[in-house]
C-alpha cells in the first residue's frame, strides 16, 4: 500500500463520480453495500429478521429506528463480530457473509463503533500508526531480523507523515502525544474516525457517532464526513437525532422490530405514517 | 467542552520532544540499579564486618537469581505486559523445558536414563519442547475469555506438575522416564564453562578470566566457573531484552499493545489479532522454557518440587515490582527481588547477627513470655527465612496501593519502528536526540 489514504489523494476518487446532485434517485446497481434476508437470533429473541437493504456508493445512508429495533446487531453481523443466521452480505462485489472482523476490515469496510473503543493506555498516535493496513513490521521476523528491518522502518517514516495529516485533518494534532485514555468523549469519537480512516477504506459505518458530542464538536465531525464523502467515501450512519439524520443523510433507511420498516428519501419517511408512529412520537 | 481540560494539557506538550527511551540508556539504567545494590550490600556487610567470601558468594547469588526472575519476568512481560494474556502458569513452561533438556543430556547410564547428548542441544530441545507446549496450549486456550485462559495456564503447570510426579511415568521401557519425586539427574548446566574451555577461542577468554580470578583475586577455581557461568547468564538477559525491546518499538508490538487494550478494537482494524496471540504466547514460552534451563539446570538434579506455582507467583511479583508493560522494568524488577526480597532478608541476618549475639526462643510463645525484652525480635531475626514470605506479602501490599504500575511502568514507551514526533519541525527532532542522551545520565530520576 503506498500513502493513497490521505485525505487529498482521494480527492481524485471523488472527482471521478461527482454524480450526486441526483443522489435520492436510488439506482441499486450501483450499490457498494447489499444486505439481504439478514437473520440473527439471541436465545429467544430474534434481534434481525429478514433484513434487507443496499448502500448506494458515495451516499451517506442514515439507519435509524427506536431502540431494539436491531441497527447494532445489523452493523455486528455485516461487520463480522456476528455471524448472520441466514442471509448474505456483499461488499463491492464481494460475498464476505461470516468473515472474520479483520477480513471485512481489510476489504475496505471499516466500523467504528457506538462507545468509541480507542486505545486507553496508547498514545493519539500510536492509535493513529496502528490502523494502516498491510504493515510490513506486523510480521515478527521482518521487526526483528537486523536486515529485514530497514523497510519497516522506511514504511514507519511514511505511516507517521500520513498519521499527522490526518490528525491535522481533524484538528486533533494538538493531542497527538497524549494517552488516549486523556481525551474527552467528543475527541474519542474524533479519534475513532480519523483511525478508521488510517486503514484506507472505501465505506465507513459509524455507529452513533455523535453520541454525547456537544453540538460544536457534532459540527466539526459532520463537517469532516462532508468533505469526506466529496472525496468518495460511502457511509452508513446509524443516530438517533432525527433533525441530523434528515439534514444530512440523502437515503433513510428505518428498522422496526429487527426487519426493514422503510426506506427513502428523508422527506418521503417523514410522511410515512407507519414511521412516524414507530419511532417519531406516534403523533399523526 | 472538556477540549479546555486537555486541549491546555497537550498545548504544554505539543512542543516538547516525545521521551523515547533507547536501549543502550536502558541498559545503563539497569546498570546503575545493580551497582547501587551492590554498593547498599558491601557496604552493609563492610560495616558488619562479615567475611568477604560470604559476602561475594552473596552478591553471586543474587546476580544468579536477579537474571534468572529477569529472564521469567521478561518473558512474562511479553505475555502479560505487552500483550494482556494472563499466564498464571510460567513454571509449567519452565518445567517442560527443564525436563526436556534434562532428558537430552542425562547420561544413558543413568536411572532414569537420558539421551547423553551435549548441553547445547538439550538448550535447544528444551527450548521446542516449550514452546511446541506453549502452541499446544495456545491453539484451544486462546478462544476463551482472558479469565478462563488464566485457569487453563494454571491448570497446564499443575498437570506439568503432577505428570512428572506421577509413579506411573516413573519408569517407562528402555530405563527411561521422570524419575517420579526423585527427578531426573543431569549434568550441570555451568558444565557449559569446561565446554567452552575446551573449545579454541572461548577457551582462552574463560582460562584466562580463572587465571586471572586466581591469581588476582585469590578466587578458587570453582568459584571463578560459578562467576563465570553467572555472566554467561548475563548476556543471555541481555539477548532477550534487546529482542523483546525490538519487538516492544515495532509495529507487531503496537498490535500486541492494541490487543492488551481492545481486541475487537484491533480486529475491526483489519489486525490478525489470532496470529499474532499465538506467536507471542509460543514465543513467550520458549523463553520460560530458556530461562527454567539455565535456572534449575545448574544444579545436578531437577525434581517436581523445583516446579512447584509459587515460582510463577515470584516472577509475577518481580514483574510488578519492575513494572508491566516495561523491558526494562522487568529486568529491574528481577534484580530486584532477588536481591531485596528473595535473597537480601538472609543477609541482614547475617548482618543483624554479626552486631549482637541473637538469642531465639524456640517458639513465638516463648518468646513473648520471656523475660529478656528483645526475645520477639530475636525469634524474627532467627527465622528470617520464614519472615521473607511476610516481607514478599507487605511489598505486594504497599506496591498495590501506592505504586500500582511498578518502578517503570508508567513510563511512554512508544510502540513504533521510529520516533513519531512531527518530523518537518527541525527543533522538534534536535530536541529528541538531546532528550535520548540525557534520559541515559539522569536514570535515578524517574525509577522513585
Amino acid at each position: 500500500m503506498s500513502s493513497a489514504d490521505s485525505p487529498d489523494v482521494e480527492a481524485q476518487r471523488g472527482d471521478a463520480e461527482s454524480v450526486d446532485e441526483d443522489a435520492s434517485v436510488r439506482s441499486v446497481d450501483d450499490a457498494v453495500l447489499n444486505v439481504s434476508n439478514l437473520h440473527k437470533h439471541f436465545g429467544g429473541i430474534v434481534a434481525v429478521d429478514d433484513t434487507s437493504f443496499s448502500v448506494e456508493r458515495g451516499s451517506i445512508t442514515g439507519l435509524i429506528g427506536p431502540n431494539g429495533a436491531g441497527k447494532s446487531t445489523t452493523f455486528n453481523c455485516i461487520t463480522g463480530v456476528y455471524e448472520p443466521e441466514e442471509g448474505s452480505v456483499t461488499f463491492d462485489g464481494t460475498d464476505i457473509t461470516g468473515w472474520e472482523p479483520h477480513q471485512v476490515a481489510n476489504q475496505g469496510l471499516v466500523r467504528t463503533f457506538q462507545i468509541a473503543r480507542e486505545l486507553p493506555e496508547m498514545t493519539v498516535l500510536e492509535n493513529m500508526m496502528l490502523a494502516p493496513k498491510d504493515q510490513l513490521g506486523e510480521h515478527l521476523w521482518r521487526s526483528v531480523l537486523p536486515g529485514a528491518r530497514g523497510a519497516v522502518v522506511e514504511q514507519e517514516r511514511e505511516l507517521r507523515e500520513q498519521a499527522w495529516e490526518t490528525l491535522e485533518f481533524f484538528e486533533i494534532d494538538h493531542l497527538a502525544e497524549e494517552y488516549a485514555m486523556n481525551l474527552s468523549g467528543g475527541q474519542r469519537k474524533l479519534l475513532d474516525l480519523a483511525r478508521a480512516l488510517q486503514t484506507d477504506p472505501e465505506m465507513l459505518m459509524l455507529d452513533e457517532p455523535m453520541a454525547g458530542v456537544n453540538p460544536t464538536l457534532e459540527e466539526k465531525i459532520l463537517d469532516r464526513i462532508h468533505a469526506l464523502r466529496e472525496d468518495g467515501y460511502t457511509f452508513l450512519i446509524v443516530e438517533h437525532d432525527m433533525d441530523l439524520i434528515m439534514e444530512h443523510c440523502e437515503h433513510v433507511i428505518v428498522m422496526h422490530q429487527g426487519g426493514v420498516l422503510d426506506e427513502g428519501t428523508p422527506e418521503a419517511i417523514q410522511s410515512n405514517e407507519q414511521v412516524i408512529e414507530a419511532y417519531l412520537g406516534g403523533e399523526v | 467542552m472538556s477540549t479546555d481540560t486537555v486541549g491546555s494539557d497537550g498545548e504544554d506538550n505539543a512542543p516538547a520532544p516525545m521521551v523515547r527511551p533507547s536501549w543502550f540508556a536502558d541498559i545503563g539504567r539497569i546498570a546503575a540499579v545493580v551497582a547501587v545494590t551492590y554498593a547498599f550490600f558491601i557496604i552493609l556487610g563492610l560495616l558488619a564486618g562479615l567475611n568477604v567470601n560470604y559476602m561475594m558468594s552473596f552478591l553471586e547469588r543474587i546476580t544468579f537469581y536477579g537474571a534468572v526472575f529477569a529472564m521469567g519476568a521478561l518473558a512474562l512481560n511479553l505475555h502479560w505486559g505487552y500483550t494482556g494474556m494472563f499466564n498464571i502458569g510460567v513454571i509449567g513452561f519452565m518445567g517442560v523445558g527443564v525436563y526436556a533438556m534434562s532428558f537430552v543430556t542425562a547420561s544413558p547410564d543413568a536411572s532414569p536414563a537420558g539421551l547423553g547428548l551435549p548441553i547445547p542441544v538439550g538448550i535447544l530441545v528444551g527450548f521446542l519442547a516449550a514452546c511446541l507446549a506453549g502452541l499446544v496450549i495456545a491453539l484451544p486456550a486462546l478462544r476463551v475469555r482472558a479469565d478462563y485462559f488464566a485457569i487453563i495456564t494454571l491448570g497446564f503447570s499443575e498437570i506439568v506438575r503432577l505428570l512428572v510426579l506421577s509413579g506411573s511415568l516413573r519408569t517407562l521401557p528402555g530405563g527411561y522416564g521422570t524419575g517420579g519425586g526423585s527427578g531426573i539427574s543431569a549434568p550441570r548446566t555451568d558444565s557449559v564453562v569446561p565446554w567452552l574451555q575446551s573449545k579454541p577461542v572461548t577457551g582462552e577468554i574463560v582460562d584466562s578470566i580463572i587465571w586471572a580470578g586466581i591469581n588476582l583475586g585469590g578466587v578458587p577455581d570453582s568459584v571463578m566457573e560459578n562467576y563465570i557461568y553467572t555472566g554467561i547468564l548475563i548476556g543471555v538477559v541481555i539477548l532477550i531484552f534487546l529482542l523483546l525491546t525490538r519487538i516492544a518499538y515495532s509495529p507487531f508490538g503496537r498490535v500486541l499493545k492494541a490487543i492488551r487494550e481492545d481486541e475487537l478494537a484491533a480486529r475491526s482494524l483489519g489486525k490478525r489479532t489470532d496470529r499474532a496471540k499465538v506467536v507471542v504466547f509460543v514465543l513467550g514460552c520458549g523463553l520460560m522454557g530458556l530461562a527454567g534451563m539455565l535456572w534449575l539446570g545448574r544444579r545436578t538434579l531437577v525434581n517436581p518440587n523445583n516446579v512447584r506455582p509459587i515460582w510463577t507467583f515470584y516472577i509475577f511479583v518481580a514483574l510488578i515490582v519492575g513494572g508491566a508493560g516495561s523491558n526494562t522494568g522487568s529486568v529491574i524488577g528481577g534484580f530486584v527481588f532477588a536481591a531485596f526480597v528473595y535473597d537480601g532478608p538472609r543477609y541482614l541476618q547475617r548482618v543483624i547477627e554479626s552486631f549482637y549475639e541473637v538469642q531465639a526462643p524456640p517458639t513465638i510463645a516463648d518468646a513473648f513470655v520471656s523475660s529478656n525484652p528483645m526475645a520477639v525480635i530475636d525469634y524474627l531475626v532467627n527465622s528470617m527465612d520464614e519472615i521473607r514470605y511476610i516481607i514478599l506479602g507487605v511489598v505486594l501490599i504497599v506496591l498495590m496501593i501506592k505504586r500500582p504500575q511498578g518502578l517503570l511502568g508508567h513510563r511512554k514507551e512508544i510502540a513504533a519502528a521510529v520516533d513519531l514526533s512531527r518530523h518537518d519541525t527541525s527543533r522538534g527532532g534536535a530536541n529528541t536526540t538531546d532528550e535520548s542522551g540525557t534520559t541515559g545520565s539522569s536514570g535515578g530520576e524517574s525509577d522513585e
